[in-house]
């Protein structure tokens, strides 16, 4: 018996010295999410008015999450390559199940497990760039008419799912994720312009089959004004807290907007703009930075990696992770609806800031294994 | 996968994904700026703009209404108090359905029609982030249900506030007034700066005379708000100050025992101190409590009041206007003497009738066959009629209307409360534009006894006597003596107009003054049957009058003794003034429903002697307050004890 546990628990112990003796991670990458995860911690302590419980917890997801970075980064990406649609087709029978029984705060998005609780639509982000890659993988690229249909329904299925849920914001972002594996994989421009024009021509009937309160959201970002009191209070609050940071911001835990609960979601959806208001200019400037050097190490990962599933997958996955960040700041800043896209690894929550780190995770095993023949 | 064979591709594929990479890292770095941008524009451009709203978010301005000035009698009792009270406030602004949500509270907290309609009524008045009333004087019982309930209400909160109180009610109605909800008509003519945050203003009395020193200024608070509105704490209080307090003339047991006098008789009474136009009493009968009034009062009392035959809402005082009769004498003889056409001794043969010289129309005595020769003082004293037919014919209108206008007949007082009416003093002009007839001689003969088109009210003719008894000196009549910031703060005391003499000759007051206490106490005098000066320490000089509500048409008048009868025509008068060698109070008592003004008013006004001067050592009462030594200065008069 003994002998048993010690064996297994040696068999675990070389495993783990396996994974962890050389991390084969990109430095620069990895330092990058260190910066951007430090901030999310402080800007989160000032968030949740000094709760420490909170930014522990947060902390607890990051160690979490890097350490299954830390693992995934060990898998050859032939071996990720190969699990890839039984990864997708976990996080949609997830989706499905969480569409027949779930459980939710208004919308359905959370899964409970028992144990953990999280939402499968944030699997489905890194789920579906990784499987539209292993699709387009052995065909031939810039891809065919009969591929970018195969690919649509790839992408179509989930997107409604999760639309469903109705979280109209994630489902447009998995989509994205889906549709910029085409893009990089060299999809011809002319074919990029008549897929615009197609969804500009199917953008009202899109509207027709929307809920009540997502065209509400449309409606109150074009028009906040007419509604101060519901849900354009959410984007003019928002607003009053950025533009009264100015440019060096009211400092450290000073922002009234935030403390007086004036801006809702503060700690999640509406973070940035409590660095807004506390970090001003500078600090939103430094945030996009950190944020442009991680996506631009991604991409550059991407461009020297070893094959095309590689290449698409970490090119995709670092242009979407730069997408939620252009959709949380235009949203926090009145350039887009809110559509309740968190902040990358700076909002508070858990499968998010896991589900990216495990992202990022690939992509470092994709730059461990550059050189590697599979 | 066949890896090998695809080599010579795999340089193209990684050229064609670099460059599709590196366009779209240039799409999004682009769209970066983008929001970049926009957070320059929000930080730097509008930084000023989003700072004074991030202000505005958290700061509001809180007004404090000023406390109003409490008013005192002359003793120090408190006749207007304020009263802590609780109210519900609504922030429309709040509420997303307004009317749902009233039906929702009406449930929890009983809203009249009127409450509702009031509410949407200053709905209109107020912005929309301000707190508007909704409920004023909440009970303690819908207080704690809508405590319980009050999560359910946004934007619906119950704040404490000051209430008016008048804890003698009804007692002086008619001289405080009441205060009341600004309306929309006053709103419109309030200084919205020193009305913030006020909910009510003096509508009727002193209240509304003196709105301006009641009301103070208003003071306010910053305070931090969070998103839920909820004060997180004062940021700067600037507080108010309150009104001023004031304190008046008027004696709370005098106009009590007036009115205990009265007896519920529908009627008014006034008193003056001759000395210096203090309004020492001044009481109606009916009246009503005006703390009905002042959070808004409910369409049944209100129904009520208008509705009652006896008018309680109708200030008679200072409003009701009844024919003189014969109170007017003793002015009408004074004005004989002063102005030379007669003199104290010369007399009148009264036969019971008097003819206009050439004409066969009869005046009639009140004593069938006349009362024989009389001079001045037997004329007042036994309100010879004739002597005074003669007078008024002799003085003739002009003159007549000349002199009786000095002792402020036909026009208001000028007393320091509102909507005072002037009573109507007869003349050719006002006949003329008021009923566009001619004057005829007749009318001059029979306002020589106070009848015909005369109207006066109580307070005038109280005024007129105070004036007659203090040396023909005629002060205005104030209800006002003085004012403070406080209890603590010195009275200071209210200025009030130079008195003006009206009156040449002080033996012709005495002659006058010789009448009225033979109408006291002559045997022949009319009052000496009511024993008014009986028992009393003080000389008491009087005058009755009896004034005809319809004129004669049959001889039964002469015989007929019924006296509910003669109380269903005659009006009663009886004014007096004491002590009469150094007067210190005049009263005017007037019975709408008096059978003869020496039975029936005669007593009421004794009474109020008894009270003011017999009840009551002078040594223990207070000392006339400063004004009026300070505007007596200078002016002359009779030495005042």
């Amino acid at each position: 018996m003994n002998e048993l546990v010690a064996s297994f628990s040696g068999r675990a112990f070389r495993i783990g010295r396996r994974i962890f003796s050389r991390p084969r991670i990109d430095l620069p990458l990895a330092i990058g999410l260190l910066v951007l995860a430090l901030i999310g911690l402080t800007v989160l302590y000032s968030a949740s008015n000094l709760d420490r419980s909170m930014v522990l917890g947060q902390a607890a997801r990051f160690v979490a999450g890097a350490l299954l970075l830390l693992a995934v980064s060990r898998i050859p990406p032939t071996l990720l390559r190969a699990w890839t649609p039984w990864f997708y087709l976990l996080s949609s029978f997830l989706l499905i199940v969480l569409m027949v029984l779930g459980e939710g705060r208004g919308a359905e998005r959370w899964l409970d497990l028992g144990v953990i609780r999280f939402q499968p639509s944030e699997l489905m982000k890194l789920a579906m760039p990784m499987m539209v890659a292993w699709y387009l993988h052995p065909r031939p690229l810039p891809p065919r008419w009969r591929d970018i249909i195969a690919v649509g329904v790839l992408i179509g299925i989930p997107a409604i799912l999760v639309g469903k849920q109705p979280d109209l914001g994630t489902a447009l972002l998995i989509a994205a994720s889906g549709l910029f594996v085409l893009f990089l994989a060299g999809l011809q421009w002319w074919k990029i312009g008549a897929m615009l024009a197609g969804i500009t021509a199917v953008a009202p009937i899109a509207w027709h089959f929307m809920h009540d309160y997502q065209r509400e959201r449309v409606m109150t970002f074009l028009h906040p004004e007419n509604d101060p009191l519901g849900t354009g209070w959410h984007i003019i609050q928002s607003m009053i807290a950025v533009g009264s940071g100015g440019v060096l911001g009211k400092g450290f835990n000073q922002g009234t907007q935030s403390k007086l609960e004036f801006l809702p979601e503060h700690t999640t959806d509406f973070i940035f703009a409590v660095l807004g208001e506390e970090f001003g200019l500078v600090g939103v400037l430094a945030l996009l930075v950190v944020y442009a050097f991680i996506v631009g190490r991604c991409l550059w990962i991407a461009a020297n990696a070893r094959d095309t599933y590689s290449r698409l997958v970490a090119g995709s996955f670092g242009l979407a992770f730069m997408v939620y960040v252009i959709v949380n700041g235009g949203m926090i800043s009145g350039l887009l609806p809110v559509v309740g896209v968190p902040l990358p690894l700076v909002s508070y929550g858990g499968t998010s800031a896991i589900t990216l780190l495990t992202g990022f995770g690939v992509v470092m095993s994709i730059h461990a294994h550059r050189k590697w023949t599979p | 996968m066949n890896g090998r064979s695809e080599l010579p591709d795999e340089r193209a594929k990684r050229a064609r994904f670099g460059r599709r990479a590196l366009a779209g890292f240039a799409i999004m770095l682009v769209m970066l700026l983008g929001v970049a941008g926009r957070f320059v524009y929000l930080q730097i451009f509008e930084h000023t703009e989003y700072s004074t709203r991030a202000k505005a978010n958290r700061v509001r301005l809180k007004h404090l209404p000023p406390p109003r000035g409490l008013v005192y009698d002359r003793e120090g009792r408190l006749l207007a108090d304020n009263v802590p009270a609780f109210r519900l406030d609504v922030i429309p602004d709040k509420v997303k359905h307004m009317d749902d949500m009233l039906q929702r509270l009406s449930a929890i907290v009983p809203l009249t029609q009127d409450d509702i309609q009031r509410f949407k009524q200053s709905l209109k008045q107020h912005r929309a982030f301000e707190q508007v009333p909704l409920k004023f004087r909440m009970t303690e019982s819908d207080r704690d249900r809508f405590a319980i309930n009050q999560w359910q209400f946004p934007g619906v909160s119950i704040d404490p506030y000051l209430t008016r109180n008048y804890p003698y009610g009804d007692e002086f109605a008619h001289v405080i007034g009441y205060v009341g909800r600004i309306d929309e008509k006053e709103q419109q003519r309030l200084d919205p700066d020193r009305y913030a945050g006020t909910t009510h203003i003096g509508k009727t009395g002193l209240e509304k005379e003196y709105e301006n020193l009641l009301h103070g200024t208003p003071g306010y608070e910053l305070v931090e708000v969070n998103a839920n509105q909820r004060p997180l704490r004062v940021l700067q209080r600037v507080a108010a100050k309150p009104g001023k307090n004031l304190y008046l003339t008027i004696d709370e047991r005098l106009q009590k025992a007036a009115i205990a006098a009265l007896g519920g008789q529908t009627g008014a009474a006034v008193a003056i101190d001759p000395r210096n136009g203090n309004v020492l009493a001044m009481v109606t009968i009916p009246s009503f409590d005006p703390n009905l009034f002042v959070n808004g009062i409910s369409q049944a009392d209100y129904s009520a009041l208008l509705e009652d035959p006896e008018k309680p809402l109708l200030n008679r005082a200072m409003r009701g206007g009844y024919p003189p009769g014969s109170t007017v004498k003793p002015f009408l003889g004074l004005g004989g003497l002063e102005l030379g056409l007669r003199k104290a001794t010369d007399t009148v043969m009264s036969t019971g009738t008097w003819y206009i010289p050439g004409s066969s129309r009869g005046y009639r005595d009140d004593v069938r066959y006349g009362s024989g020769r009389v001079d001045l003082v037997q004329a007042i004293t036994q309100s010879v009629n004739t002597y005074f037919y003669s007078l008024a014919y002799q003085m003739g209108i002009q003159r007549f209307d000349g002199w009786m206008a000095k002792f402020g007949f036909g026009s208001p007082t000028g007393i320091d409360l509102p909507d005072e009416t002037g009573g109507v003093l007869p003349s050719p002009e006002w006949k003329r534009k008021t009923f566009k007839q001619p004057w005829y001689p007749g009318e001059t003969v029979i306002a020589g006894i106070g009848q015909g088109y005369w109207m006066v009210t109580p307070l005038q003719l109280a005024h007129a006597l105070a004036t007659l008894s203090g040396g023909g000196l005629s002060h205005t009549p104030h209800l006002l003596a003085a004012t403070s910031d406080g209890l603590k703060a010195p009275e200071v005391a209210y200025p009030q107009p130079p008195p003006v003499q009206i009156t040449h000759d002080p033996a012709d007051l005495a002659a006058v003054r010789q009448g009225m206490l033979g109408v006291v106490y002559s045997p022949l005098g009319t009052a000496y049957q009511a024993g008014v000066g009986k028992d009393f320490p003080y000389l008491i000089a009087g005058k009755t009058g009896t004034a005809e509500r319809y004129s004669r048409t049959t001889n039964a008048y002469n015989t007929n003794k019924n006296l509910e009868y003669l109380a269903e025509r005659h009006r009663a008068w009886f004014i007096c003034y004491a002590p009469a060698d150094h007067p210190q109070i005049a009263i005017a008592v007037a019975l709408e429903h008096g059978a003869w003004g020496g039975s029936a008013a005669a007593p009421i006004a004794r009474k109020m002697l008894n009270q003011w001067l017999a009840d009551t050592p002078p040594s223990e009462r207070p000392p006339v307050p400063v004004t009026a030594i300070a505007t007596q200065s200078g002016a002359q008069g009779p030495s005042t004890p």
